[in-house]
């Protein structure tokens, strides 16, 4: 009797000095037997009901509906400002700003590459139902219904022209960021789309506050640069611009003929309508052939080049995975490098766990994301590739028009066309016709 | 030169239908993709109270003012003990509620006296902090019957939780919305 008294005092001892015996009756309940005092049990308050998710959903495909009518036929710049804010409202400050479109990407790349993980429906039609309006009416989604572009326009008051190789120059960081939140998703170390969302704090007014320094800056640059977020960082931007190239219908900025009045020129704050070109001199179009030939021959070689560079950085993008991270920290302490153990590797080494198991899990992560690496560097090689390409490329325009890809849909530059004017029966007499 | 021009914009247009039938064709398959794999229900973040380590980042990483972590206290595992390890510090001046004897930062927790020898412990949500220091203690010298859940009533079920990403021990999991907790539990087996 005295032996097993021993042996459960030393166990207790054991686990009291591991401090692992979470759960253990070292001291058993009371039975209350004088009082007939009744346990209580743990209150467990419910997450928001499933059927508000599907409002959110449904609201989308009004927006973007109504988007799309106010854009293309009712061609009004209020409504479609009434309806932005309606979405900065509803979307931004009402739901938080989260789920949403731009962090939907993830979701779906996750779910790509992990068998586990399943979307839920309403993340999936967040990130659809807006690929699909574009791809019909062009992006009304970032007109009116997308909340991060709905608060950098209300902040715009004095746009300043970007040149235009400064601008597609600039792009080039959407197009990265794009990449590396894919990778990084697919192996599962973050979400760095929702991570680095610099408007979160606004639409929360609450959280981290490097994010609110960041969401001020962009503001604040966008008081004169025109939604910077929307047009240099926005990975779901990249995605809608390409499908916005091939939209059915598409924003006009005349209601019927350009009259090239040269009116409108100077109207758009995102710098997106073209002006009709001439056609080239025979010099300049046999030189940019040559150009075209050589940027052509180029193309694997910078894609191979984009690859390597990128893939150098793979061992530091390896580190946004805690299990990777986890692993560095054990085997410093491991090889005594170090002495003292943070939370996560006491976390570790309470569990039990053989570190060989953890050391050949973070190397798959690392292999995995090395690979993701050269990918990604080959994806930017082909981007830059192709956009000096498109640059040496000149196309013959007649008509002032918008820029089917970089056009957000936000309709400043109707009131600018005179036939829009006619249109609305606010001028009698046609520019035209007066001439 | 006229015709010529004409040709490349029909065959221009052709190549633009039929990449724009593409892309409508991918979105459709992508629908079918995550339809097949979408889930019915919708899932939210808890905390498993077996893995975590009790280190306090919870409190300070999550993206409210107030972190939507709280303590929970399963009453059934509880010892009701006089000298709780949650409730006092390390070492306590003196065996009473006095603010200075306790071991909560924010006096979260009350002590109340329901028969010799027994006390009961309760958490008073509205002050908790969810920095874990009572179930840390609990944990380490009690029943460990204290421990730490994300409080639905308040968490915003971020896309990347906070306060998961800075999870050391990788306690945080998604969970089915419609059994949102990961109570503890007697286990009398």
């Amino acid at each position: 009797m005295i032996r097993l008294g021993y042996i459960i005092i030393s166990i207790a001892f054991f686990l009291i000095v591991c401090g692992i015996a979470s759960g253990v009756e070292r001291f058993p309940p009371p039975d209350f037997v004088e009082t007939g005092y009744e346990l209580p049990s743990p209150t467990t308050p419910q997450p928001r009901q499933n059927i508000y998710e599907y409002i959110d959903a449904v609201v989308l495909l009004a927006a973007l509906g109504l988007a799309s009518y106010l854009v293309l036929k009712k061609r009004s710049r209020r409504a479609i400002f009434v309806l932005m804010v309606f979405s900065l409202i509803y979307f931004g400050f009402w739901r938080k700003g989260c789920v949403c479109s731009i962090g939907a990407i993830q979701n779906i790349t996750l779910s790509v590459f992990d068998r586990d993980y399943a979307v839920p429906i309403v993340v999936a039609v967040f990130f659809l139902l807006p690929l699909v309006f574009t791809l019909f009416f062009g992006r009304t989604f970032c007109a009116a219904v997308c909340p991060l572009g709905a608060v950098q326009d209300l902040v715009l008051l004095r746009p300043v022209a970007v040149p235009n190789w400064l601008e597609s120059g600039l792009r080039l960081f959407a197009y990265a960021y794009l990449g590396t939140a894919v990778l990084l998703a697919a192996t599962g170390s973050a979400f760095i789309i929702c991570r680095y969302d610099p408007f979160i704090s606004f639409f929360r007014l609450s959280g981290s506050l490097n994010i609110f320094i960041l969401g001020a800056c962009f503001l604040l640059v966008g008081v004169f640069i025109g939604r910077p977020y929307c047009r240099f960082v926005c990975p779901y931007g990249v995605i809608l611009r390409q499908l916005s190239r091939l939209s059915k219908w598409h924003v006009a900025i005349t209601p019927d003929d350009c009259i090239k009045c040269r009116l409108c020129e100077d109207s758009c704050p995102f710098g997106v309508i073209k002006v009709p070109t001439a056609e080239w001199p025979a010099r300049d179009y046999d030189k940019s052939k040559k150009l075209l030939a050589l940027l052509i021959i180029l193309l694997p070689i910078l894609i191979l080049a984009c690859a390597w560079a990128v893939s150098t950085a793979g061992d530091l993008m390896s580190r946004t995975h805690a299990t990777v991270r986890l692993a560095d920290r054990i085997n410093l302490e491991e090889s005594g490098k170090v002495k003292e153990t943070t939370d996560a590797s006491s976390a570790f080494w309470a569990t039990g766990r053989q570190v060989k198991e953890l050391y050949s899990e973070a190397s798959n992560i690392q292999a995995e994301i090395k690979t993701g690496s050269w990918l990604l560097g080959g994806f930017l090689g082909l981007v830059i590739a192709l956009k000096l390409i498109v640059h040496s490329v000149r196309r013959t325009r007649i008509d002032y028009e918008a820029d089917r890809a970089g056009c957000l849909a936000c309709g400043r530059c109707f009131e600018y066309c005179p036939r829009e004017h006619v249109r609305l029966k606010e001028a009698k007499q046609t520019v035209g016709g007066s001439e | 030169m006229m015709a010529e021009n004409n040709d490349s914009v029909t065959r221009r247009r052709f190549l633009r239908h039929s990449v724009w039938g593409a892309c409508l064709a991918g979105l459709g398959g992508t629908t079918a993709f995550l339809g097949s794999k979408s889930r019915k229900t919708d899932t939210v973040w808890q905390i498993d109270p077996e893995i975590c380590v009790a280190c306090g980042n919870c409190s300070t990483y999550c993206v409210l003012e107030a972190s939507a972590v709280k303590c929970v206290h399963a009453y059934a595992m509880c010892g009701y003990c006089k000298i709780c390890f949650g409730f006092f510090g390390p070492e306590p001046f003196d065996i009473t509620e006095a603010a200075e004897n306790q071991l909560c930062p924010t006096g979260a927790i009350k002590r109340t006296f329901v028969e010799d020898p027994y006390y009961e412990y309760t958490i008073d949500e509205s002050l908790c902090i969810g920095c874990g220091k009572c179930v840390k203690g609990c944990n380490t010298f009690g029943n460990g019957s204290l421990f730490l859940q994300v409080r639905h009533d308040r968490c915003l079920n971020c896309n990347e939780c906070s306060a998961a990403a800075a999870c050391p021990s990788g306690a945080f999991k998604r969970v089915p919305a419609d059994r949102p907790y990961l109570l503890k539990r007697v286990d009398h087996a």
